[in-house]
């Protein structure tokens, strides 16, 4: 059974590079106007939207930014990025109840809870490449969902943590429309954060790593320990994302460290495209937002929906809703300068 | 000798899976001087450069830089320690520019590559020297294209700029003017004859005559082992080389 049949490109691999800092090198005004357009549709949003569901969008920007961060700009798709999302839920849902700080502060404690996680993950795990690194974050991440699953003293097993407080400096909070414009700061903050690691020195030596690692070696770039670096990054803002989802929900059951978990933060990002960093919080709109409209009307497979777009977002625009926007843009561009 | 070479190997020896690539070579680099690594397709010459940067662990022997044992380090340390090298098959990075490319490898030994908080504008900081090295391989005019729209004379070129940018102290290239044009081949010649001052070059290289123009001292390996060493024209003249490659083209024919 020697079939030579002539298997498509790893579909978990990006399409063709759609240029790496392309909208950086778009012209300044262009960068601008769209800072300005996302930041107008971000202290809109809750206006338009059941303020709930903004808030979950938010989150799920964070959490889709933090993947992307290693899926496109240093090429390891974790698929185990639910313990770091659910791993800050649990540590922010627990400092608040507990210790009754204002929620950044519990947001930030989970956040770093997630980093510290982590470390040890990301060691293990930065020394395989392909589907075995996808493989050995899902393994772990497994891991963290059974000891949250068996640690009901301080977990509540499958109860969940329940009245996680949103307290900050005695404000009310208690209105999701609030919330979401206190939480903003931070999640922008996340996002801005996000920007500059991949604009940054250490952003070009990581995306020399995911083009040709060897190449990266010989110049002297220690590859494991950038990796491992850019993994604790992305932890810590997919922990900024999870710490904010469980004060906005108020509570924390298991799902959050669920494998479905680290799949839909992989599919948002594969569906608003890889290696684009907004694509993740476009497709983080569209996901959270179509779930809850099929949610609301009724309908039972809401998988099946979401699965089918994406299979049909791969299928026919491999970079994704952003990068194949870009690559429209750029197209268009380039034939009216000629 | 050992003890006046830049670079050397004891009993040097690689297998994979049964089969001996390297075996038991000894190799002494004198400082400033190039070496070039000769021999028939399989001989082992990209093994050894392999083995002699840290891509590959040997399976037996050692290898010193200066005095210093290095066997066993990975890529990136023996790097840092100033052995640079080029890749037999183009290696770089398709989506950065040329002077990208340089840059980063400029920016290698600094320390600037763990700023993620800062803008990658700070890498402009070696912008000159970036362009100097990329006008010094002549590709001034190329600076702004991504290395894959490179024709391949021009990207073999500019490996030899990173390599440079590292400003190592040995010089590892594997086959630098492998399928390049008659110009480009001397272009290339007349380069390294260039940077090799205050250097050490070691270069695998089928092209005779470059070997010819540039080369001291002239290794012949086959089948893994060091068959002659010694002056180009000693090697040239040497009947067990001339049988090595001509038993070896017969058998590619």
């Amino acid at each position: 059974m020697t079939s030579t049949v002539d298997t498509p490109a790893d579909a978990t691999r990006p399409a063709p590079p759609s240029g790496l800092l392309t909208v950086a090198r778009a012209p300044g005004w262009v960068r601008y106007a769209l800072l300005a357009a996302g930041l107008i549709a971000a202290l809109w949003l809750p206006n338009g939207l059941y303020p709930a569901v903004a808030v979950d969008i938010l989150c799920w920007a964070l959490f889709a930014v933090a993947v992307d961060l290693l899926l496109g700009f240093t090429g390891l798709m974790s698929f185990g990025h639910a313990a770091f999302w659910g791993a800050s839920a649990y540590v922010t849902g627990l400092v608040a109840i507990h210790a009754g700080l204002p929620f950044p502060a519990a947001v930030l404690a989970g956040a770093l809870a997630a980093a510290v996680l982590a470390v040890p993950i990301g060691y293990l795990a930065v020394k395989r490449t392909g589907i075995y690194f996808a493989m050995v974050t899902l393994a772990f991440a497994q891991m963290v969902y059974y000891v949250a699953n068996e640690w009901r003293s301080v977990t509540r097993g499958e109860n969940g943590l329940q009245g996680v407080p949103r307290s900050l400096f005695g404000l009310d909070l208690s209105d999701d429309y609030y919330f979401y414009y206190a939480m903003l700061p931070i999640v922008l903050l996340g996002l801005a954060a996000a920007w500059r690691i991949v604009h940054s020195p250490f952003g070009r030596v990581l995306v020399g790593i995911r083009d040709n690692p060897a190449r990266a070696r010989a110049l002297g770039y220690p590859v494991h320990r950038y990796k491992l670096t850019a993994f604790v990054l992305s932890g810590f803002i997919a922990g900024l994302g999870g710490g904010l989802f469980a004060v906005g929900h108020r509570f924390v059951s298991l799902d959050v460290l669920h494998w479905t978990t680290s799949g839909k933060a992989v599919v948002v990002v594969v569906l608003g495209g890889i290696g684009t960093l907004w694509g993740g919080v476009l497709g983080a709109a569209l996901v959270v937002r179509l779930e809850d409209w099929l949610s609301f009307s009724n309908f039972e497979a809401i998988g099946l929906v979401t699965g089918g777009i994406f299979v049909l977002v791969v299928l026919l625009f491999r970079r994704g809703i952003w990068g194949s926007a870009e690559a429209l843009a750029r197209r268009w561009w380039t034939s009216r300068k000629r | 000798m050992a003890g006046q070479a830049l670079l050397s190997a004891r009993g040097l020896t690689r297998d994979f899976r049964g089969f001996r690539a390297v075996d038991g070579v000894d190799l002494d680099v004198a400082p400033e001087s190039v070496h070039a690594l000769v021999g028939p397709n399989g001989a082992g010459k990209t093994t050894l450069f392999n083995l002699l940067t840290g891509f590959l662990r040997p399976t037996g022997g050692r290898i010193e830089l200066a005095g210093r044992d290095v066997t066993g380090l990975p890529p990136e340390r023996v790097a840092r320690l100033g052995v640079a090298r080029s890749f037999q098959i183009t290696s770089l990075f398709p989506q950065l520019t040329a002077q990208e490319h340089v840059e980063l490898a400029l920016q290698s030994p600094s320390g600037l590559g763990w700023r993620f908080w800062r803008s990658a504008k700070l890498m402009r900081r070696y912008h000159d020297r970036a362009a100097e090295l990329l006008d010094m391989v002549g590709l001034a005019d190329l600076a702004h294209a991504p290395s894959e729209a490179l024709a391949y004379g021009r990207k073999r070129a500019l490996e030899l700029a990173i390599a440079l940018a590292l400003d190592p102290k040995v010089l590892l290239l594997d086959e630098p003017t492998a399928g390049m044009g008659l110009e480009d081949v001397d272009r290339t010649v007349e380069l390294i004859a260039r940077v090799r001052q205050g250097r050490t070059v070691v270069m695998v290289e089928h092209n005779m005559s470059v070997v010819g123009r540039l080369a001291d001292t002239v290794t012949v390996l086959q089948a893994g082992k060091v068959l002659v060493e010694g002056p180009y024209d000693e090697v040239r003249a040497d009947e067990r080389v001339i049988t090595a490659y001509l038993g070896a083209a017969d058998a590619a024919r």
